[in-house]
C-alpha cells in the first residue's frame, strides 16, 4: 500500500529549522543567556546571522559555477545522433517514406 | 515477494508501452521512431508506440500513418487527438489505451536517445523499481547545444530546487522515464501542474507516496530540428511551482 512519507511540508520544515536558530540568537544577544564568553563576543553574534548568509552565498555560487564549467558537453552524442540520422532518412526513403 | 518461477512468469510478459506525444514533429517523429525500432526490436523487448498527435498543422499525422505501414499497427500505435490539449491528458490519453505494463515516456524531438531505453528497462528489473528516470545531472550524463546561460539558468535552478525540496533525484525537469502503469496513472491523477513544471511534480509527489526511483545518466542533445525554448515564462513557471511545492509536499 501506498502512504504518505511526511506529514510536514518543506515549507514548514523550513520554519522550524529557522525558528529554533532565531531563538538561539536572540537568547544570546538579548542577554536571556549570561556567560563571560557570550559578552565578549558580543559583536560577532550580533552579526553572525549575516556572515552565515553570505558564506552560505558563497558557497552556493562556487557549487553552481563549479557544475555549470564541469558541465558534460556530449559532443560525441550529438555526432552520433548526426550520424544517425542520415542513417535513417536512407533507410526509410528506401522503405518508402515520404516526407 | 513472489518465488522466482511467478517471477520470470511475469518479466516474460512485461511489455512496454511508448508515448511519443507529438505537436509538429514531422522532421523528427521518422528518425525517433527508426531509433526505437533499432535499439528495442531484436532484443526480447516487448514493446508498443504510442502516438499522440494533438492535430499538428505540419502533417505529423500523415507521416505517422505512413510510419504504421513500414512497422505494422502492432508497433506503431496511433491516437491523435483533435487539437492540443495538453501534456498531463496526453499521458492519460496514452495510458488509456496503453497495453503494455509499463510506460515509457519522452520526447518526440531527438532529444531523448532511444538507446538508453534498455538501460531504463535493465535497471527497473534489477531493483524492482516503480520509477526510473533519465538524469543530465551525474556522471555519465550530460548535455549538447547549451551556451553558458541556459546552463547557470539550469544548474542554478537545480541547486535550489535540491535545497528546497531535498527530492533524493538529480533530474526534477527531464521527461525521459519509465513507469510502472498505475504508477503513472496515480501520479497525473494528483498532480495539477501545467506545461514542462508537470515533470517536476510527478517525480516530487512519487517521493511523496514513498515509490521507489532509479536513475540512468542521459545525454540530452537540445533540438536539432525546430526551436528549443527557454524564456521568461518558462522561468516564472518553474518559480511558481517550486515554491507551490514547497509549500504543500
Amino acid at each position: 500500500m501506498v502512504r504518505e512519507k511526511d506529514t510536514m511540508t518543506k515549507l514548514l520544515e523550513w520554519i522550524s529549522v529557522a525558528s529554533a536558530f532565531f531563538a538561539i540568537w536572540y537568547s544570546l544577544i538579548g542577554g536571556y543567556v549570561k556567560h563571560p564568553l557570550i559578552e565578549a563576543n558580543m559583536s560577532l553574534i550580533l552579526i553572525s546571522p549575516i556572515c552565515f548568509v553570505i558564506i552560505f552565498g558563497l558557497y552556493a555560487l562556487t557549487v553552481v559555477l563549479y557544475r555549470v564549467f564541469t558541465f558534460n558537453n556530449c559532443e560525441s552524442a550529438f555526432l552520433e545522433l548526426q550520424r544517425q540520422i542520415k542513417e535513417a532518412n536512407k533507410d526509410l526513403v528506401a522503405k518508402g517514406l515520404k516526407w | 515477494m513472489a518465488a522466482s518461477a511467478v517471477d520470470s512468469e511475469i518479466t516474460k510478459s512485461d511489455k512496454y508501452s511508448i508515448l511519443l506525444p507529438t505537436y509538429n514533429e514531422r522532421e523528427n517523429l521518422p528518425i525517433i521512431i527508426w531509433l526505437i525500432i533499432k535499439y528495442l526490436d531484436g532484443s526480447g523487448i516487448d514493446f508498443e508506440v504510442i502516438i499522440i498527435d494533438d492535430g499538428s498543422p505540419d502533417g505529423t499525422l500523415d507521416i505517422a500513418k505512413q510510419l504504421q505501414d513500414i512497422y505494422g499497427s502492432k508497433k506503431i500505435v496511433l491516437r491523435p487527438r483533435e487539437k492540443k490539449l495538453g501534456l498531463g491528458t496526453a499521458y492519460i490519453h496514452g495510458i488509456k489505451h496503453a497495453t503494455g505494463n509499463f510506460i515509457i515516456i519522452m520526447d518526440a524531438d531527438l532529444s531523448h536517445h532511444p538507446k538508453f531505453i534498455p538501460q531504463f528497462i535493465e535497471l527497473q528489473k534489477e531493483n524492482d523499481y516503480d520509477i526510473v528516470t533519465g538524469t543530465r545531472y551525474i556522471n555519465g550524463g550530460g548535455v549538447y547545444g547549451w551556451d553558458f546561460k541556459r546552463k547557470l539558468i539550469s544548474r542554478g535552478a537545480n541547486f535550489l530546487t535540491q535545497m528546497l525540496l531535498r527530492p533524493g533525484v538529480s533530474d526534477l525537469t527531464g521527461s525521459f522515464r519509465l513507469y510502472k502503469k498505475d504508477v503513472l496513472q496515480k501520479l497525473v491523477e494528483s498532480c495539477v501542474s501545467k506545461g514542462y513544471v508537470f515533470q517536476m511534480e510527478m517525480i516530487i509527489r512519487a517521493r511523496q507516496l514513498n515509490y521507489s526511483i532509479g536513475e540512468v545518466p542521459i545525454t540530452f542533445v537540445d533540438r536539432v530540428y525546430g526551436e528549443s525554448k527557454l524564456g521568461g515564462t518558462e522561468i516564472v513557471q518553474f518559480v511558481k511551482a517550486l515554491l507551490y511545492l514547497f509549500a504543500t509536499t
